[in-house]
């Protein structure tokens, strides 16, 4: 199908990969790619120092009830009168953590489907990508909630049920990579000269995957945070987790939208929608580096993707 | 050639069915406990749940249940609620259905308008401070989380417009309806607006995608040589982007509105949460809530069942809008 793809795309030979140090500059010379950056680092500093810079401890009553912003509370308080500064601070480190370790455990799952098909073909490569289909053409959503309320409620389940669903789109676009790296002059005069299957792909094609993954893993961050808050809000988060997503469940529970206190839901909702804003941009621009031709046509379809569709508008 | 495209795309399809119904099943049976010991209630004796097992087919040979529960999905039997008094699954899932259809097909509708407009007049004026807005407000939708926007709707929105924020009928309306002392458009009209608000959300967020792809096929179509030989002739910029770009940028555009569905299923649990609009996604929250782990399972084959559908549907138009796709 003439449909563009970054599969058949980047199944030609010869896209371009960049050296490291090109990402790099390519990072610090993008406008949208230093805000992104700004944005990160800025978060992660508070994910790692929040419980110290908080200025009070989150257990309950240590102010008025939805006392509204003002000296003492900056953002006010929430329904059970803890402080939300002090909340958002704590709530950093679990959005982060979650999406950190999904987006790792979908990168090592997607990275290694996508090699070995890519790599061997056969049979293994056409059930994993038909399995891979079927991950990618399944209502997200639901499946994670269907998911969470079976397995119970834990952070470690959140985090594996995130990662069980989105490593399909990795696996699809290491898989075109690989494809397009084994044919390159390298990988077949190694070929010729007898290097085997461990070596060819240890020391020629995954150094070549690699930037790619790293590129993608950060994209599916802002995608496992997201997913987080839905899963979260839908009452199926961990009860001892405090995370942005949390908050925000917490808030509608306790009637902050009716009672007007925007106090109570704006603060979480815009760190989440920052932080994903913060990763995309920062994805998006090493990942147009690596694969240039991703900034063409409608190709380009792909910026700004922060959930894979229902289906994939890249598939074959 | 056309015909194994087609047998091909309808395998997948109904693979993908057969994956989904099989997933449900297993994942139903594979669980610690059973769908009666996880049942919240007190009074119930030993053998009460016994009975129940045995009523729900539960203690028979798993290959047994499989083929009752294909059975039963052949006659549209999706299970049995687990809530008092039991109604079936397709009863209770039938009614939020008809309430949810409306409400995502007004918030397509506007996400495409706003959406392909948007991006219109970004590929125009490409580069502009418009565009560069455009991009920017389409990344701040994609990154906002759905139950987010709902509640600064119910928060700013709702007061400033005088919409309802919750629910599908006025209260009083709906004692009206019963006295017979309303008609008929008073009670559509009122429906109606009860809508807007959950719409809207899902709309916003779906209109940066349209916007997106609008733009970039536009951009794409806007640098061929028919469309310079069209402002050549010197045609107004509206008749070009009518007549020769925008027709071609169709394709994506009927692409993503089947394939957006699987995403707005999600948008759509989240947004009826919050507006405690009846549809299939309150359903499926209160079946979260309650543990009516049939109604769950049952709520998601339906969800996946329609969104394989759609994709099937793209992906057989496919053809009919766009010649040029070669078809494998």
């Amino acid at each position: 199908m003439s449909l563009a793809s970054v599969e058949t795309v980047a199944a030609e030979p010869g896209a371009v990969i960049a050296a490291p140090a090109g990402v790099v500059r390519a990072v610090l010379r993008t406008w949208s790619a230093r805000i992104g950056l700004v944005i990160l680092v800025l978060f992660l500093v508070v994910a790692v120092f929040g419980p110290w810079l908080a200025p009070y401890p989150t257990t309950p009553t240590s102010g008025q009830i939805f006392a509204p912003p003002g000296p003492g509370h900056p953002l006010g308080t929430d329904d059970a009168g803890v402080d939300m500064l002090s909340l958002i601070l704590k709530g950093a480190r679990v959005s982060l953590i979650v999406g950190f370790a999904s987006a790792c455990v979908a990168m090592i799952i997607g990275g290694t489907v996508g090699v070995v098909t890519g790599h061997f073909g056969g049979r293994t490569d056409s059930f994993l990508m038909r399995v891979a289909d079927y991950f990618l053409v399944i209502p997200d959503v639901p499946l994670m909630v269907v998911m969470a309320a079976l397995f119970g409620r834990s952070l470690t389940n959140i985090i594996i049920i995130i990662a069980l669903i989105y490593w399909a789109s990795t696996a699809r676009l290491i898989r075109a990579q690989t494809r397009s790296v084994r044919e390159r002059h390298f990988v077949r005069r190694a070929k010729s000269i007898g290097a085997g299957h461990p070596r060819l792909l240890m020391t020629h094609i995954v150094p070549q995957i690699v930037p790619l993954l790293i590129a993608n893993t950060v994209l599916m961050i802002a995608l496992g945070i997201y997913a987080e808050t839905f899963v979260t809000f839908l009452g199926l988060g961990d009860p001892e987790a405090t995370s942005w997503g949390s908050i925000l469940q917490d808030a509608f529970a306790a009637s902050a939208q009716t009672n007007g206190a925007w106090w109570a839901i704006v603060p979480p909702g815009l760190c989440v929608t920052v932080v994903v804003v913060g990763f995309t941009l920062v994805g998006q621009t090493v990942e147009e580096e690596l694969n240039p031709r991703l900034r063409v046509g409608h190709l380009a379809y792909r910026r700004f993707r922060v959930r894979p569709l229902g289906g994939d508008l890249s598939r074959d | 050639m056309t015909g194994t495209y087609l047998v091909k795309r309808v395998v997948f399809a109904f693979i993908t069915i057969l994956v989904a119904i099989t997933v449900n099943f297993v994942m139903f049976r594979a669980l610690p406990g059973d769908a009666v010991s996880g049942l919240r209630c007190r009074q119930c004796t030993v053998e009460f749940k016994r009975a129940q097992i045995h009523d729900l087919g539960l203690d028979r040979p798993l290959v047994v249940q499989y083929a009752l529960y294909m059975r039963g999905l052949a006659h549209g039997d999706l299970g049995r609620s687990l809530r008092a008094p039991y109604p079936t699954v397709t009863s209770s899932l039938w009614e939020p259905i008809k309430k949810t259809i409306p409400m995502i097909t007004l918030g397509t509708i506007f996400s495409i308008v706003v959406g392909v407009a948007v991006g219109v007049i970004a590929a125009w004026r490409r580069g502009s401070l418009v565009d560069r807005g455009a991009t920017g407000a389409t990344l701040a939708a994609y990154a906002m989380p759905t139950q987010w926007l709902a509640l600064l709707f119910v928060l700013y929105v709702a007061g400033w417009l005088g919409l309802p924020s919750s629910g599908v009928n006025d209260p009083d309306l709906q004692v009206a309806q019963v006295l017979g002392t309303v008609s008929w458009p008073d009670l559509a009209w009122d429906q109606f607006k009860h809508m807007i608000l959950p719409a809207l959300a899902i709309g916003i967020v779906f209109a940066g995608d349209y916007s997106l792809i609008t733009r970039s096929a536009l951009v794409e179509t806007l640098g061929e040589d028919y469309v310079l030989t069209a402002r050549a002739k010197g045609l107004p910029p509206r008749r070009i982007i009518r007549r020769h770009a925008l027709r071609n940028a169709m394709l994506p555009i009927a692409t993503l509105m089947a394939l957006s569905l699987g995403t707005i299923v999600g948008g759509v649990l989240v947004v009826e949460y919050v507006f405690s609009y009846p549809g299939i996604g309150l359903a499926v929250v209160e079946a979260i809530d309650k543990r009516d782990y049939p109604v769950l399972q049952g709520a998601f084959l339906l969800l996946t069942v329609g969104v394989v559908l759609a994709n099937l549907i793209a992906d057989l138009i496919y053809p009919k809008i766009d010649p040029r796709v070669t078809l494998t």
